[in-house]
């Protein structure tokens, strides 16, 4: 090959990756103004503390009412029972992997997690409501069909293999002088492993947990199946309630009609969504990257 | 250099091994007794057959060249070797004659009683009172809250350290610099009042003035404490050691006094380290 030919077709590529990469960016810009057009649509006739602080939400009926909050309380009752579960078992998992596993069991339990990660949100969605609402209506009797509970158990199995991932990972983190220190003091394995590498570990492993937050709050598919469709602003995990993001799969597959202010709400409930995983997400990288400082 | 086959670079092992019995005798107690001391990472043996006697408050220095087992010799005197999966140990340690690998012996107390400083400082993330705090605390050593002030002080004043750091204990010990941090790892190994100090080249990372107040510390620890100090700086073994143990390919060549081992060494390559002709 030529010279000249080969920088072209190097010229090529490296335009054809810039392409790549500026259309992610694109599409990106393209939803998030989409979704900010609507919202400033939305809240010319709703008006923010309407939106915010209303505890009655009914935009679909003829009585329109635009209070967000019990589909704030719905999304946060299941992902606190998502947490829940999904932080403590994470977290152990993540200990015992890192601390006191040997290295076979480590070389099984690992990709067993990750698969249990793979699994497909409509899976989990149908477990919920056939097999988990079931077998808990035996113990709880007065648990109805669609409930906050299941799905949030459910869920909480779900984000578990990312709990646990990343917070190995911190674990794993801490340097080795760290304990080897701790051991050299006449520390036991547990103490060395709660009172030095937990702590140290601790902002790495509260990103995973804000992650984790962060995912729940925006999982859909197991909240639409299991969770039920009414908006309602409790507490109590055993009656239906609906989500966020369970909303707004309604109102998508609906009849409303497009351009109506009914249709624009889930615009404002998506913005709403995506401020707050996106301040999750910002939150998590912080402290992620305070960990990395620490130990440079 | 009778015993020594003078025509070749390598003496014969054999013959080395009797001058470390002859000329290594101990006028003072002994502290630490190694007996026949062979070590294993998995199959690599790292360590042949070293037999030593430490003795009580006095600083004995390991050298030799990279990789020749001073560390990992080290760390089989306070079992540190123990964390790390797949090793095995044979031979006795007995530190005031008791066995430390016999079946009576939790590494956890040992290591209490045998402290160790590392090459790299390791302060916890915590403040510079809880890293001196930390082995009292986990070891229920401190009865109360000023009992607990008073030996992190004492602590930190053996480390001369006191000076620098009393008005701000509960910063982060992540804010000294190299050198306080790693007087701030003596300290923190001296609270729990160990008999032995096991130190990984200490001073190694560190400039010249903080090198200076660690030769000073440990000249100064060694009326209380048995010293171990490993070092790749041969004037730094000279300074401050009372005896020095030349290691090679995971043997022990020669323990002598530090004097004699640097002027009249007995084996060709303990003369030929100490010169600085290889390693
Ligand atoms: N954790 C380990 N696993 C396997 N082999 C090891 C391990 N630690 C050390 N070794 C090997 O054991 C031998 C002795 O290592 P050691 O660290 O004791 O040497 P050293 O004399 O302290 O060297 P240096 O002066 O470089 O610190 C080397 O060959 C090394 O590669
Ligand atoms: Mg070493």
């Amino acid at each position: 090959m030529s010279r000249r030919r080969r920088d072209f077709v190097e010229r090529v590529v490296e335009w054809a990756l810039r392409a790549c990469a500026g259309v992610s960016i694109l599409v990106t810009l393209g939803i998030v103004s989409v979704l900010a057009v609507e919202t400033f649509q939305f809240f010319r006739e709703v008006s923010p503390s309407e939106f915010l602080f209303g505890t009655v939400w009914t935009p679909l009926f003829f009585q329109k009412s635009f209070g967000v909050l019990p589909l704030v309380a719905g999304t946060l009752l299941v992902s606190a029972i998502a947490m829940a579960v999904a932080v403590p078992a994470g977290l152990l998992t993540a200990v015992y992997l890192s601390e006191y596993a040997p290295a076979t069991v480590r070389r099984v339990v690992k990709p067993v997690l990750e698969v249990l990660a793979g699994v497909p949100t409509v899976v989990y969605g149908y477990f919920a409501l056939l097999f988990v609402t079931p077998l808990l209506q035996q113990v709880l009797p007065g648990l109805s069909g669609f409930n906050a509970l299941s799905p949030g158990l459910v869920m909480g199995i779900m984000i578990l293999p990312m709990v646990s991932s990343l917070s190995e990972d911190a674990l794993h983190g801490v340097p080795r002088g760290l304990r080897e220190a701790a051991y050299a003091l006449g520390a036991t394995k547990m103490q060395t492993t709660t009172r030095v590498v937990l702590p140290a570990a601790l902002s790495g492993i509260s990103a995973a947990g804000i992650l984790a937050a962060s995912r729940a709050i925006g999982e859909t598919m197991i909240v639409t199946i299991a969770a039920g469709q009414q908006p309602r602003l409790t507490a109590n995990p055993l009656v239906p309630v609906e989500t966020m993001t369970a909303y707004i799969v309604q109102v998508s597959l609906g009849d409303t009609p497009a351009g109506t202010l009914a249709y624009r709400t889930i615009f404002a409930v998506g913005m709403l969504l995506f401020v707050s995983t996106f301040m999750l997400n910002l939150a998590s990288n912080w402290l992620r990257e305070r960990f990395r400082e620490e130990y440079a | 250099m009778t015993t020594v086959d003078s025509d070749t670079a390598i003496p014969s092992l054999a013959g080395v091994a009797s001058l470390v019995s002859e000329r290594g005798t101990v006028e003072t107690p002994t502290k630490v007794d190694v007996r026949g001391l062979s070590f294993y990472y998995g199959d690599m043996r790292a360590l042949e057959d070293v037999s030593i006697q430490i003795p009580e408050k006095q600083v004995t220095a390991f050298i030799g060249p990279s990789g020749c087992g001073k560390s990992t010799f080290l760390r089989t005197l306070n079992r540190m070797n123990d964390i790390i999966p797949g090793v095995r140990v044979t031979g006795t340690v007995l530190i005031d004659g008791k066995d430390i690998y016999g079946a009576s012996t939790d590494p956890v107390t040992l290591r209490q009683h045998v402290g160790m400083v590392f090459q790299k400082s390791n302060p916890f993330p915590k403040s510079i009172f809880e890293n001196v705090a930390y082995g009292l605390r986990i070891n229920g050593l401190a009865a109360s809250k000023t009992e607990l002030a008073d030996r992190v002080e004492t602590s930190l004043r053996a480390a001369a350290l006191w000076d620098e750091v009393k008005d701000r204990l509960s910063a982060s010990a992540l804010a000294l610099s190299g050198g306080q941090q790693q007087r701030l790892c003596i300290a923190r190994a001296l609270a729990v009042e160990p008999e032995v100090l096991l130190m990984d080249e200490p001073a190694s990372a560190l400039d010249p003035i903080a090198t200076q107040h660690i030769e000073e510390l440990v000249f100064q620890l060694k009326t209380n404490y048995t010293i171990v100090i490993v070092t790749h700086n041969m004037q730094q073994a000279a300074r401050v050691s009372d005896r020095t143990a030349f290691f090679w390919l995971g043997k022990l060549i020669e323990f002598d006094l530090t004097s004699r081992m640097f002027t009249a060494p007995t084996a060709k390559l303990t003369e030929d380290y100490v010169t600085g002709r290889f390693g």
